[in-house]
């Protein structure tokens, strides 16, 4: 319902204005026949999730591992958390032309990039599980004679499992937000790509279609990772429902 | 040194403070205590007077200051099998994310026990426990005696020594308390393992316990008088010595502590 109704006041206020400053929603979908007809589209939606996929599996695959670390030993806390605090606050973006100059402009640098606006989020937010959780249930398991390891994969990364999977969930909000902007400066393909590249055609329809394909995509990853929260982890307390605001 | 004691306490003390700090403040100070293999003994004490403490020092959680503290003639040092703790709150302490028979397979699950036996081992505790027919359960579908039935069935299958507990009865209502006291009484018989029982409610340790030794509030708390509490079992709170023992105790804590005990 409120998709018509947003459809309906974009359709009057493209009325009132040339389709060079805002294309209607019937330009917009002719405009995506013929994206969908060359299969741009496809190939450059395709592009963009495989880059925000790989990175945000790679980079969880580190952050997670991390996060257990500076959770369990103080140690490691006490050397990383600056580090964290320090880097956590220079966004992803801002290291583009660093990681051109380092990795080219290929795969790898965008790769590379998505990693890094992920890991930190989910070493934050699984640390902080692993605080969470609580003692007694470290000690119960140390008088039932588990060791440390046993510990870890017993107790505290089932315990963890709510607070890494907001980190994650979080992380691929992150994810997108800098494949755009990476795609933007510096790509060939993808839908930052498309959407940078409008400009240079006068196709303003085709930013509108970057938009909603960008939209829907997200949507739907998140809808997957909520279905995997309620099929898979739904007994480690994860609740696959509410908002969730990227920071 | 006569393997009949199974912990032997000596001079214990536990400070939290600095020890550089001049004069050091005890949590506990001189505690003294033996306790008798297959034993059922309570310790007593108005809340905050470290009885919890000394507890959880016998458990190896938290490490003495000085003194000696023997479990079966060895040091403690750290958490160990023979010794299992039953916690206060069971949802802090049971795992949510196995169910009933999971998590009291939990102690056989480290000892990488085969799938049969760890079955053999389950089910006989939480048949004793009064739990058959849960296994599926998670612990967020059961009651609180419920609860604690689990924890209780998920240390018996590890088969420890002792067992070391601490106001498991504490939370829950006044019903459902009185069937456990009774299932504990019960389970005691059945399984002969040595029971330290803490509690700050006094009939609580008068049905429950064959000595009760009573802590002085902290600081510099200790273990400053055990009374022999030897009527038969079940035990019954109008009866007469019952309550002769009852007033003798509270007369105690009144005197000796300032307080009429928080626990009636």
């Amino acid at each position: 319902m409120s998709w018509i109704f947003i459809i309906f006041v974009w359709q009057i206020g493209a009325i009132f204005s040339t389709p060079d400053f805002l294309p209607g929603p019937v330009v917009v979908v002719k405009g995506a026949g013929e994206l969908i007809k060359d299969g741009s589209l496809f190939k450059f939606t395709l592009i963009s999730f495989t880059r925000i996929f790989v990175g945000w599996f790679l980079g969880s695959l580190l952050g997670i591992p991390i996060g257990l670390l500076m959770g369990r030993v103080k140690a490691i806390r006490s050397f990383t958390e600056p580090i964290l605090n320090f880097f956590r606050f220079v966004p992803a973006i801002g290291f583009l032309t660093l990681f051109i100059i380092w990795f080219g402009i290929g795969e790898q640098g965008k790769i590379i990039l998505i990693m890094y606006a992920t890991t930190f989020i989910v070493i934050l937010n699984t640390a902080s599980g692993v605080a969470h959780v609580e003692e007694e249930k470290i000690r119960a398991a140390k008088c039932l004679g588990a060791s440390e390891v046993q510990i870890l994969f017993n107790v505290v990364i089932p315990a963890s499992i709510p607070y890494i999977y907001t980190g994650v969930r979080l992380a691929m909000g992150n994810s997108f937000a800098a494949i755009v902007s990476a795609e933007m400066l510096a790509a060939n393909e993808g839908l930052g790509y498309l959407i940078w590249t409008a400009r240079l055609y006068f196709k303003t329809e085709w930013i509108f279609i970057g938009l909603i394909s960008l939209g829907a995509l997200g949507y739907f990853v998140d809808k997957f990772l909520g279905f995997i929260a309620r099929v898979l982890l739904g007994k480690y307390g994860v609740v696959a429902k509410g908002d969730l605001r990227s920071t | 040194m006569s393997s009949e004691n199974s912990i032997i306490i000596e001079h214990l003390n536990k400070s939290y403070s600095d020890s550089s700090k001049d004069p050091v403040k005890y949590v506990i100070e001189d505690a003294n205590l033996q306790i008798k293999n297959g034993e059922f003994f309570i310790l007593l004490g108005p809340s905050g007077c470290g009885k919890s403490t000394l507890l959880n020092i016998i458990a190896g959680f938290i490490e003495k200051t000085s003194g000696k503290i023997l479990v079966n003639d060895k040091v403690v040092k750290k958490p160990g099998k023979e010794r299992a703790v039953v916690f206060q709150h069971p949802d802090a302490s049971l795992f949510p994310w196995l169910n009933v028979k999971e998590n009291v397979e939990f102690g056989l699950r480290m000892k990488r026990l085969k799938k049969e036996e760890k079955i053999i081992i389950s089910n006989k505790y939480i048949k004793l426990v009064g739990l058959f027919g849960h296994e599926k359960k998670f612990p967020h579908e059961l009651s609180g005696g419920m609860k604690q039935r689990v924890q209780l069935a998920r240390v018996l299958s590890n088969d420890p020594e002792i067992l070391l507990m601490d106001e498991p009865f504490g939370a829950l209502d006044a019903q459902t308390r009185r069937i456990m006291q009774k299932e504990l009484v019960r389970i005691w018989f059945e399984t002969k393992k040595t029971i330290i029982f803490v509690t700050h409610d006094i009939q609580e340790a008068l049905l429950l316990g064959q000595r009760v030794g009573i802590m002085s509030k902290s600081p510099s708390a200790r273990i400053y008088n055990i009374y022999d509490v030897n009527f038969p079992y079940p035990r019954n709170v109008t009866n007469l010595k019952f309550n002769e023992l009852y007033d003798d105790i509270i007369s105690e804590f009144e005197e000796e502590i300032g307080t009429g005990g928080d626990g009636i």
